[in-house]
């Protein structure tokens, strides 16, 4: 099993940049097809920008993990913002509250193995997504 | 970071990296519809084959250049999705449908030589 923790802080859009090139490059390191890899650090990629766009700062954390019969990477996008005041809303295709083409969240969902959200309004957002390797 | 953007007749060809900032596609953005403007191009080719990304904004950065450019009376044409990145896209929703595309730069000359029969 590979180091542990990374942890990379996102206040910038190059920061973004940044999380996702970790990102691919730990899931190279867990033995991720570079199929995988690439989604993986997509999700990141998008995970990074909700961050840059709606909280404007927070941190990616990325992890290797074990399940009960394959090994896997964590992806834990943390910020202290605004918080998403309707999930359910949030998690549904074409959602945008800034421009963009969204939150982007049901997508990153489709991208990961595993989803999870958990956000508080005026507290902050955290989005955990799991990839199983095959 | 800098984009090259090299001119081959009335054809301008843009090369992304890999490491390319929402900034850098801003700038990208603006660039490529002056450079547009200043040489009277008919059409753009963007090659994208380094972006080992193409995530929503990236793809948006992409239609839009594309629609700016088609309001110029030019065509774009975007080369070198790898098929990891075209999958990614999918899954995303990102389908790049009204963008013309083409396997790779080679592709993308003939693409763009057949449909402009007297492009120089």
């Amino acid at each position: 099993m590979p180091a542990g923790e990374i942890r990379v802080a996102i206040n910038s859009d190059q920061d973004i940049v940044l999380a996702r090139q970790k990102g691919r490059a730990m899931a190279a390191e867990l033995g991720f097809s570079a199929g995988d890899a690439t989604l993986i650090a997509t999700a990141i990629s998008e995970l990074a920008r909700n961050i840059v766009s709606y909280a404007r700062k927070g941190e990616i954390a990325l992890k290797g993990i074990q399940g009960s019969n394959r090994p896997g990477m964590l992806v834990v996008a943390s910020d202290n913002g605004p918080g998403i005041p309707d999930i359910s809303q949030a998690l549904r295709d074409g959602f945008s509250t800034s421009g963009s083409l969204g939150l982007g969240l049901p997508g990153v969902r489709r991208l990961m193995d595993e989803f999870e959200i958990t956000s508080l309004p005026g507290r902050g957002t955290t989005v955990r997504v799991k990839k199983w390797r095959l | 970071m800098e984009v090259p953007i090299l001119k081959q007749g009335e054809v301008l060809i843009a090369t992304f990296q890999a490491a390319l900032s929402d900034a850098d596609l801003n700038h990208l953005r603006s660039g490529l519809v002056h450079q547009v403007v200043k040489f009277r191009s008919r059409a753009v080719i963007v090659d994208v084959t380094a972006m080992d990304v193409l995530d929503s904004f990236a793809s948006r950065t992409l239609r839009e250049i594309a629609h700016m450019i088609r309001l110029r009376g030019a065509e774009t044409v975007i080369v070198g999705i790898q098929p990891e990145v075209a999958f990614a896209m999918v899954q995303l929703g990102l389908t790049l449908e009204d963008v013309a595309t083409a396997l790779d730069l080679e592709e993308g000359l003939v693409y763009l030589n057949k449909k402009f029969k007297t492009l120089k």
